[in-house]
């Protein structure tokens, strides 16, 4: 028998039993299309992550100061200044002391408000050095960013955000104008392109950057001293903080050096900062992190795929055991006009291989469809992979002859003579 | 009869040839721990172009010679000799293929496939045979027309009456040139008239040239064939022969 004629014979046998077949069918739709789903939202969450860390630097390592948490004595926390965080001796002893580092690149925050005519917004100043734009991979728009010139000359110079700039200067071209930050007057000189991507909660430099205006860190210190004030809700505190991020770049991204550096930064930092003040982000490890926790969730989703294929495997299995049951005097009748054992089995195996597979494609439309439809409801992305595609149909046609194989076997084990007596 | 008559057989061996020859067939059922000998050690043989009747009482045997005859299943001993070629050692698929290529089932219930029309029925021995589908179609229609179903072709069998449905049974039967046309109780479930309609149709055949073997309760029905077999508890009770 041909396999044109097999294939149309089992699409003439499911036909007649519609409703079944559909029924039969779902099973393998909703099974192909989880799995396929599950995997792209899966692939969609971590991707966005995986993104977020990369755009830190993959040969980045960040050394940020962090607030040790506040003793609960109030009479104390009043008079005192709080002294914290990062020094200038960490830079010169981070460059001096570890090998494989390119550069080191501080960073230094004020809040402050910025006024630019009438209008007025929260913000903060950020003190660094020329080298900032290039390892926090800032991308400008229009004029300049900072220069090393700019800082020796304690230059009252600054590169705006993107975010701020709007606020501020509405259509107006911010380049050459005057701002005011606190009680200082500044030119700006640069305008930064959109980051995007949030607040960047883990340590990032990423969204920050849309609402900062970035000063040369000398002019930085010769009009604020080290001192910063905080004015919360009616109440004044000090804080002393030298510098509020170091930003150490690796002289490779490769995995073993970025380890390196990392594993000499943390003992750095214990020794010169054992209250737990600095905190090390370092990107290449979130991603890997990322990574994982990627691998272990899309093996659970897919797990949970594989156990919806499956149930409609043992579907499958159920309807055509039913089948031979039903169609035994057939099977009598084929075998008597000389229908060999093989000829049952494929058979019986063209129905169940054609009703997964038709499950299979229709199941892999509706896994397209349902990551699209999540990416446009609830705005999460999702990243349909073809790995995962492929995967879930060929799973499915698996489905089709491993659950088909058996009920087949039973079609073509049965006695002619027996079979024919059957009604 | 012309020689393109499609149920005529293909020229083979000249009458007198044994075409089916049963020594000493033995088969014994396994019935929890008794044996019964459903078939006890029959000889026959079964000339080209005969028509033999078989009788005999529910459990006299002819059943299961039927079944042996039609490759249904094996002696339990002894030797079945079909077109020159002992069968009764051959595995299931060889099995399948004598069926295939050397017998025709003619049944009282007709057993046709209900989801297929009158011309996939006829067509489904060639099918199993490697005819092309080209080729299974044209000798399928040729021999439904020659049946009288000309304007049935694309009907399913519910649609046709017990005589219609049991022509299609006979075309599906000659599909591949059988050496030997087996029949159980063709006309069992017809009425009387239909009953000989069919039986005409064998005459025919026979006529033809065609080896037939049918078994029957029906004395009247046994009364065409040339020779019947009376079967008792397994053995071959007596011959009757006819003048033909």
């Amino acid at each position: 028998m041909t396999g044109r004629r097999l294939v149309s014979l089992a699409w003439k046998s499911l036909w007649m039993h519609r409703l079944r077949s559909l029924l039969t069918l779902s099973g393998i739709i909703l099974g192909v299309g989880s799995v396929v789903a599950m995997l792209a939202i899966g692939e969609g969450a971590s991707r966005e992550a995986e993104e977020r860390f990369r755009k830190l630097g993959t040969s980045n390592l960040l050394l940020a100061s962090v607030k040790p948490p506040q003793s609960d004595e109030a009479g104390e926390s009043r008079s005192r200044i709080l002294r914290y965080g990062l020094l200038r001796k960490d830079l010169e002893g981070i460059l001096e002391t570890i090998p494989e580092i390119r550069r080191a690149v501080p960073r230094r925050d004020i809040p402050v408000r910025a006024r630019f005519g009438e209008r007025e917004v929260a913000t903060k100043v950020m003190g660094t050095t020329a080298a900032y734009a290039d390892v926090a991979n800032l991308r400008l728009v229009s004029g300049r960013f900072l220069t090393p010139s700019d800082g020796h000359a304690r230059m009252a110079v600054c590169v705006l955000g993107d975010a701020i700039a709007r606020k501020l200067f509405l259509s107006v071209d911010p380049v050459g104008q005057e701002l005011r930050a606190g009680k200082h007057y500044y030119r700006v000189i640069g305008l930064l392109a959109e980051r995007g991507e949030g607040t960047g909660g883990t340590g990032g430099m990423g969204g920050e950057s849309d609402n900062a205006v970035f000063i040369p860190l000398e002019t930085m210190r010769e009009r604020h001293g080290d001192r910063i004030r905080h004015v919360t809700s009616g109440s004044r505190s000090y804080e002393n903080v030298q510098l509020h991020r170091i930003t150490v770049e690796a002289t490779e991204s490769s995995e073993e050096v970025v380890s390196r550096v990392g594993a000499a930064l943390r003992s750095f930092v214990s020794v010169r900062h054992p209250d737990g003040d600095v905190r090390i982000t370092v990107p290449q490890e979130l991603i890997r992190q990322a990574k994982e926790s990627k691998r272990i969730l899309s093996i659970g989703l897919a797990c949970s795929g594989a156990i919806s294929l499956l149930v409609g495997g043992i579907g499958i299995m159920n309807i055509m055991l039913a089948t031979v049951v039903e169609r035994t005097r057939e099977i009598g009748i084929r075998r008597a006009l000389g229908a060999r054992r093989s000829n049952i089995v494929s058979q019986f195996l063209a129905e169940t291989i054609l009703l997964s597979v038709t499950g299979g494609l229709i199941g892999l439309g509706l896994g397209v469809l349902v990551p699209m439809l999540v990416t446009w409801l609830a705005g999460m992305a999702t990243v349909i992979t073809p790995f995962s595609l492929i995967l879930a149909f060929s799973i499915s046609g698996l489905v089709g002859i491993v659950f088909g194989l058996y009920p087949a076997a039973r079609a073509a084990d049965l006695d002619p003579v027996e079979a024919l007596r059957r009604e | 009869m012309t020689a393109t008559d499609p149920t005529a057989p293909a020229p083979r061996a000249p009458r007198s040839t044994v075409v089916a020859e049963l020594r000493g067939a033995t088969r014994i059922y396994q019935m929890g721990p008794t044996k019964v000998r459903a078939l006890d050690g029959i000889d026959i043989q079964f000339l080209e172009g005969s028509y033999t009747a078989i009788m005999g009482a529910s459990g006299s045997g002819k059943s299961t010679m039927l079944n042996i005859l039609g490759c249904l299943d094996r002696p339990t001993d002894g030797q079945y000799i079909l077109a020159g070629r002992d069968v009764s050692d051959l595995d299931d698929d060889n099995l399948s293929g004598e069926r295939n290529r050397r017998l025709g089932f003619v049944f009282q219930a007709y057993n046709l496939i209900p989801h297929l029309t009158v011309l996939e029925n006829v067509e489904v021995p060639m099918e199993y045979g490697g005819v092309s589908p080209g080729e299974a179609r044209v000798r399928a229609t040729r021999l439904a027309e020659r049946m009288g179903l000309g304007d049935r072709l694309d009907h399913r069998p519910t649609e046709l009456s017990g005589g219609q449905q049991q022509r299609v049974a006979i075309a599906r039967a000659l599909a591949n040139d059988p050496v030997v046309l087996l029949a159980d109780e063709p006309t069992g479930n017809l009425d009387s008239k239909t009953g000989l309609e069919i039986l005409s149709l064998l005459d025919e055949l026979h006529a033809q040239g065609r080896t037939l073997i049918i078994v029957t309760h029906d004395p009247k029905v046994a009364a065409r064939a040339d020779r019947t077999i009376h079967m008792l508890d397994g053995k071959v009770q007596r011959i009757e022969e006819r003048a033909s």
